[in-house]
């Protein structure tokens, strides 16, 4: 079954120490800097994204202090402005996404059993775009100009007149920065998932986490741009003068939010997707079987992310817009339950047709299905458009959304973590830590939030800094912010037990679960090249199924070991037939050396710095020039980019 | 190469430049998902151009601007889609290993290109004279959709240039080496099918 990384018959001694004299790169500041190993950039996205979740969820803890008790004066209106705009702006951009992106990139090439992903120096680029743009935003919390008028930056609140300061460029330019990480690693998940397979996964032996990432990445690409469009003009609107959003020469306000939610919807599922592909990736190997139902998966992921787009006038119900319009994206929000429902159904499913195992990363999954679901049906609640109108603005909108945000990506995550943790690390978690810190999580979460919901209904309004002394409110508010301490101290506990797992963690056998894909088949931490032989796979279970552990033992096809250098396979898109070897590029610092100049860019247009950000341009198409100038090959040695 | 066989017979350089390149390239893939990402913001941009002229009020552009005159943006037109002719011309060519095709294409494509910029910064120049980005939405969409196509020119003849010196310093375009020349001229011919759209929305559609 499972199988290790021990050179097998079909790959010798001379191979193996090709194939590390090729990829293994020496302990050094610059090795440091210049890396593209998927594996490192992965660790990277998901401890910078944990350090950006981090100080937003210590923004929100400083909100729940403020708002524990009425008429409190910790902190002023206008720090708090920043500090709710700072939490939500963060949480989904700066955290969640990423975070994704960051399993996404050190398992997919795992579980599709390739080397790297397909452009790994754009991947490289990727990461440091995130790292800046992130410091970028949070850079200007201590000089009091971070973003204040919430993640979505609404007009005219946004506007020059209404807003003067750096405030809004900083979340115009720093999420127009941001896109720019976003769009390279979705386009890179696309390519990888299509082209990058090994020989033998056709479209419908895909591991669904694997499904899951090019479905979002498919979304991103599509939705983005309308993201990057509203900020480029709202960036020109406050510095420029142009009147897209001013209603005296012409503009209107409502373009920001049509643009906005048409990102902003299909965004929701952007941050959710990946987190239910890793629940699919986590649940086979705590039932001891595959996903009940896996083609009707795959069609519910497709069918979410096609029809995410048709919903963003649900957001709003409450601007005036035609009523007709509404009956329309009413029912594509309520119609868009359903391949939600099929999910869910097709998980349970599984748990009552498989032998639960229940240790950690399956209690997180069930945390998840319960807080999932109550999300779901506040979100079915809003569909009905009278009953938006009124609640839209109470804090029984905040409730759902962190039912929802948290039930449906954080939870995943923390599955995901704690069923990664050996593999990514080497070394086994404390299982004791883990159990304390998802019950510390689970409750923290439902005394948070809960009781939003009661103290919505009774009208309290979001994004206020306090609030009069009110029957009901009071009370709620002060068990909101006791389970807020819970859920930080839930977080702690992770940390310490992530911190504990490298210490003193035992190590970890290549596979501690008996999982069913092919990540599960490396060593724990893999080895740089991943596979010694590059697999071929038989079935939807690939470590599962003994022609797979074939295809890597003895006899294994000489084409599939590609130990001449860094070398991985293409195969066809949709059957994944052996097409042929490509070289895959060395370390390079030109990613880093990209990513600063455009750090430089964007620097100088917030400070107004025009003439360096002229230079900070050149400096782009020339770093740019110099990445992709080809190589000089002698037209035999020909092996592709 | 080692002599060893079997494994090095089928891994070595050898056997890489002995089969052609089979199915589409991860390069192709990554330029196309790059171009939809690109094509969809343009969509943005010109959807809020149709959304704020619904909005407007009947007349359109707004009074005191004269409604854009058609010649020049037509001779614009003229001088940018055939442009991609070149670009087809020269990569047909660089398939067979005619790398003079190549250069010649990707000149030709480069001259036109540039008057193409040139006309536009004529345009502009006329223009300004009656309003600017920050007279009102009308402005601010004329100039920031134009101007935002004509950055992408912009980068489409600075990616040709580059091709064009690549493949004069010897770059080793050839038969089987020419995965750049494809992606650069996907780039182009997605500048020029924008401009269609941007013919149809700024320039003709305020006539329909």
């Amino acid at each position: 079954m499972s199988t290790t990384s021990t050179p097998s018959a079909g790959v010798g001694r001379e191979d193996l120490e090709r194939l590390a004299a090729h990829w293994e790169e020496r302990p050094s500041l610059r090795a440091w800097l210049s890396t593209v190993d998927h594996k490192k950039i992965g660790r990277r996205y998901l401890v910078t994204a944990g350090f950006f979740f981090v100080l937003a969820g210590l923004s929100a803890l400083v909100m729940r202090t403020q708002l524990g008790r009425p008429e409190s004066g910790l902190v002023a209106p206008q720090e708090y402005n920043q500090l709710f705009s700072m939490h939500g702006t963060a949480m989904v951009f700066l955290f969640a996404t990423p975070m994704l992106f960051g399993f996404g990139n050190f398992l997919v090439p795992l579980m599709i059993g390739s080397r790297d992903m397909a452009f790994p120096r754009l991947n490289a680029f990727g990461y440091w775009v995130f790292l800046f743009a992130g410091l970028f935003m949070w850079a200007s919390l201590p000089f009091g100009a971070a973003p204040n008028n919430g993640w979505f930056g609404y007009v005219p609140l946004s506007d020059e007149q209404n807003n003067p300061g750096l405030h809004m460029d900083v979340y115009a330019l720093g999420l127009l920065f941001l896109g720019i990480s976003t769009t390279s690693g979705a386009i890179n998940f696309i390519v990888t998932a299509l082209k990058l397979r090994a020989p033998g996964m056709s479209l419908n032996r895909v591991p669904l986490f694997v499904w899951a990432i090019v479905a979002t990445a498919f979304m991103v690409v599509f939705a983005l741009p309308a993201l990057n469009a509203d900020n480029a003009m709202l960036f020109l609107d406050r510095r420029f003068g142009t009147h897209f959003f001013d209603p005296s020469h012409g503009g209107n306000v409502l373009l920001w939010q049509h643009l906005f939610w048409i990102f902003g919807h299909p965004d929701v599922y952007i941050i959710v997707m990946p987190a239910l592909g890793i629940v699919s990736a986590v649940l086979p190997a705590f039932t001891r079987r595959g996903v009940v139902g896996y083609v009707l998966v795959v069609l519910a992921i497709v069918s979410i992310s096609i029809i995410s787009f048709g919903v963003w006038v649900h957001h709003m119900f409450a601007t005036g817009l035609p009523q007709l319009s509404f009956s329309f994206f009413s029912a594509a929000s309520t119609i868009i339950t359903i391949p939600s429902g099929v999910q869910i159904f097709a998980w349970l499913a599984t748990m009552l047709l498989g032998r639960l195992v229940l240790r950690v990363p399956l209690l997180f999954v069930i945390g998840f299905i319960v807080t999932f679901v109550l999300g779901g049906f506040t979100g079915a609640m809003f569909a009905v458009t009278a009953f938006d109108q009124q609640t839209t603005d109470t804090y029984f909108v905040v409730a759902h959304f962190h039912y929802v945000l948290i039930g449906g990506a954080v939870f995943p995550m923390l599955a995901g973590v704690y069923y990664w943790l050996p593999k990514i690390t080497g070394r086994m978690y404390h299982e004791g830590l883990a159990r304390w810190a998802f019950w510390l999580f689970f409750t923290g979460m439902h005394v948070t939030f809960f009781p939003m919901h009661l103290y919505g209904l009774f009208g309290m309004p979001r994004r206020v800094y306090t609030y009069p002394n009110i029957a009901g409110w009071a009370g709620w508010n002060l068990v909101s912010t006791i389970g807020s301490y819970l859920l930080a101290l839930g977080v702690l506990l992770t940390i310490v037990g992530v911190v504990h797992t490298l210490r003193r963690g035992r190590p970890a056998p290549p596979d501690p679960w008996g999982g069913d894909t092919l990540e599960w088949s490396t060593a724990s931490p893999p080895e740089p090249y991943n596979f010694p032989v590059l697999p071929r796979v038989h079935s939807l279970h690939p470590t599962w199924d003994a022609r797979t552990a074939e295809s890597t033992g003895p006899g294994a096809s000489a084409d599939r070991v590609l130990s001449g250098g860094r070398r991985t396979l293409l195969t066809s898109e949709l059957d994944a037939r052996q097409e042929r070897a490509v070289a895959m590029p060395e370390s390079t610092l030109k990613p880093l050396a990209l990513a600063g100049a455009l750090l430089l860019g964007f620097t100088a247009l917030l400070l107004a710095w025009y003439p360096v950000a002229v230079v900070a341009a050149l400096a782009v198409a020339a770093t740019l020039a110099v990445w992709l100038w080809p190589p000089r090959l002698p037209e035999q040695e020909e092996v592709g980019p | 190469m080692s002599g060893r066989s079997g494994v090095a017979a089928a891994t070595g350089a050898e056997a890489f430049s002995a089969e052609l390149p089979a199915g589409r390239p991860t390069g192709w893939w990554g330029m196309v998902m790059f171009v939809a990402t690109e094509a969809t913001l343009f969509a943005c941009l010109l959807g809020s151009y149709f959304y704020l002229r619904f909005q407007y009020g009947p007349q359109w552009p707004p009074p005191g601007i004269e409604e854009p005159t058609l010649l020049k943006p037509l001779v614009m037109t003229a001088i940018l889609v055939p442009s991609s002719l070149p670009v087809i011309w020269a990569e047909h060519g660089i398939r067979r290993g005619q790398r003079w095709r190549l250069r010649c294409g990707m000149a030709a494509t480069l001259v036109m290109g540039t008057s193409f910029l040139a006309l536009q910064a004529t345009e502009y120049d006329e223009k300004l004279h009656m309003f600017t980005m920050t007279t009102n939405a009308y402005g601010s969409l004329f100039y920031v959709i134009t101007g935002f196509h004509g950055l992408h020119v912009l980068v489409g003849l600075t990616m040709i240039s580059w091709l064009l010196a690549a493949s004069l310093r010897g770059g080793g375009f050839g038969p089987r080496r020419h995965e750049r020349v494809r992606n650069v001229a996907i780039y182009w011919h997605f500048v020029d099918v924008v401009w269609v759209g941007i013919l149809f929305t700024i320039y003709l559609s305020p006539r329909l």
